[in-house]
């Protein structure tokens, strides 16, 4: 392996796990960091859980701590990469610079969706999506007693779960007719839309909204028929895009992310890419997918080192999630997208507990599971061996999931 | 202060220095330990951080809690003393502790 230089674009969960991966793999040359944030990669989904809450600080939030940089010998440099020069092997940094690359990894993550009405830009909207963006919120919320969310995605809901734990007023508005319309089955988003108004959240689905109001800072939010909502702090998280303008600039295949192959490089020998800002064809979904998890960004990030450093690996592990509320802790395996059929354990009406899994052509894709984690680890297991365990043993509470792992059980129908 | 081994899967030994109260995945993960990801970030949610402790130390280290079993137990390499490593906090009374790793994380 030629010992040279890997430049590492963006420092979060992917290139954490890409300096780590590479010194693993045995790449003896220099690694530089750059990213232009000012702390070194920390854990970006406590952001709307313990980090909102007022849990935890940033600092307590490093992924990996400095030693670990120091003893690899990884670089950390704050600054932006404003171009890259292929035909040079060079990136241009915001403070001036020009830095040559052996390798190059675009590890550049997403932005938030911005919101496109008037007032958006007013005193105390936020969005969420880094460390400033929290400490912008905790700041509002040193007078805030009202807050809207705009959006019932995960982050909406997680940061309404976590504002209502300070006591604040909060209402969240949704354009879809449901809660989490995009990534769950209906009988889930009934289970969060149930559990959101038991926890005092005045949830509105279905609504448009139309301005932000206020002078200098945000009072409330004028719906499309006319309502105001009064508010002190909104919450904006109706998804992101991904950072792709710096491959798209450089001439580098760009569609909803940027092109990757099975081994995480782009067109270009010298480039590649992982996490958020990557779209790559997955062989067991059989389709191309660009994800926003942590699970993705660190089985890329693992891909992207093997190949640097000439090893065979291709990105293959079972994306999963998971999502904390209240007393709730969610986890996904696998992708639901496509699905025919679910099949719930447990009773998502009542209580706080059960798991749905998703089959498609009676064979299992996915599970959400709430306060479930060995339905949880079962999915990831069956889901990962292509396991298509018997549906109505499945809803049996009484049935022992171990059982159904044991045998290449054919789909009963 | 102290030290504790985890050992691969291939039986490559790592012997980590430890300040009172880290855990073990933020011990392996910040040593660059190959086979412990941490993806959660050490809260019980993912069980990618999975060790199994030397049967001489599981006197020291206590049994593993429910919300571990409910999580290894469906690894096939799921032993008698597996343990997530991010729910074991390192202290003085397990300085020299020795944890192996599975061949996969779940
Ligand atoms: C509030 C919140 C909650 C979440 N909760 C969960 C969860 O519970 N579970 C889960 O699995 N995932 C969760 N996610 C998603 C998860 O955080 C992302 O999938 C993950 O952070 C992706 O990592 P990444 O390294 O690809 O990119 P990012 O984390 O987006 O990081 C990219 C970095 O690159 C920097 N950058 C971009 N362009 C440049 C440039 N030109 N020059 C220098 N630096 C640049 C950015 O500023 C950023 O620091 C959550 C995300 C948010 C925001
Ligand atoms: S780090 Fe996720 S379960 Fe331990």
């Amino acid at each position: 392996m030629d010992a040279g230089r890997v430049v590492i674009v963006g420092a979060s969960h992917a290139s954490a796990q890409l300096c780590a991966g590479l010194r693993q793999g045995g790449w003896a040359g220099e690694i530089l960091l750059i990213g232009d944030e000012p702390s070194l990669p920390y854990q970006r989904p406590p952001l709307s859980k313990a980090l909102l809450a007022g849990e935890a600080t940033v600092a307590d939030l490093l992924i990996r701590k400095p030693e670990f940089y120091e003893k690899e010998r990884v670089v950390f440099r704050q600054a932006r990469v404003t171009l890259i020069d292929r035909e040079a092997a060079t990136v241009d940094l915001d403070d001036g610079e020009t830095v040559g690359y052996d390798r190059l990894v675009l590890c550049t993550g997403a932005r938030p969706r911005p919101l496109d009405i008037p007032g958006a830009d007013l005193a105390g909207v936020h969005c969420l999506r880094d460390a400033a963006d929290t400490d912008a919120i905790q700041r509002t919320l040193a007078t805030a007693r009202r807050a809207v969310v705009i959006g019932a995605g995960y982050i909406g809901l997680e940061a309404a779960a976590s504002l209502r734990k300070l006591g604040v007023d909060v209402t969240v508005l949704e354009a879809a007719d449901r809660v989490l319309q995009r990534v769950t089955a209906p009988a889930i988003s009934a289970f969060y839309d149930r559990v959101h108004r038991e926890e005092g959240v005045d949830l509105r689905v279905g609504v448009g909204v139309a301005a932000i109001e206020g002078d200098a800072a945000v009072t409330g939010v004028r719906l499309a028929d006319g309502e105001l909502v009064a508010a002190d702090l909104v919450i904006v998280g109706v998804g992101v895009v991904p950072n792709v303008e710096l491959a798209q600039d450089a001439g580098l295949a760009v569609d909803n992310g940027i092109l990757v192959d099975a081994h995480g490089r782009t067109d270009d020998p010298a480039v590649f890419a992982a996490g958020d800002c990557a779209s790559y064809f997955d062989a067991r979904y059989d389709r191309r997918l660009r994800l926003e998890c942590v699970s993705n960004a660190v089985e890329q990030a693992k891909t992207v080192a093997a190949t640097i450093c000439g090893k065979d690996k291709t990105i293959s592990a079972l994306p999963w999630f998971w999502s904390d509320q209240y007393d709730l802790k969610l986890q996904i395996a696998g992708l639901s997208t496509g699905y025919d059929e679910i099949v719930l354990r447990g009773d998502p009406r009542t209580g706080r507990s059960f798991a749905c899994f998703y089959f498609a052509e009676g064979r299992l894709v996915a599970a959400d599971c709430v306060n479930r984690a060995q339905e949880f680890m079962f999915s990831k297991r069956a889901i990962g061996e292509g396991l298509s365990p018997d549906r109505a043993l499945l809803a049996d509470p009484e049935t022992p999931l171990v059982s159904l792992l044991r045998a290449p059980s054919v789909s009963a129908g | 202060m102290g030290t504790i081994t985890f050992t691969e899967y291939d039986g490559t030994s790592h012997e980590v220095e430890f300040a009172d109260g880290e855990s073990l995945m933020e011990l392996a993960t910040s040593n660059g330990v190959p086979g412990i990801d941490g993806d959660c970030g050490g809260e019980a949610s993912c069980g990618t951080c999975h060790v199994i402790v030397d049967d001489a130390w599981i006197a020291a280290t206590g049994p593993r809690s429910d919300e571990e079993s409910q999580m290894i137990e469906m690894s096939p390499e799921c032993a008698p003393n597996s343990r997530l490593a991010c729910q074991l906090k390192a202290c003085a009374g397990l300085d020299g502790l020795k944890v192996r790793l599975p061949e996969f994380q779940m």
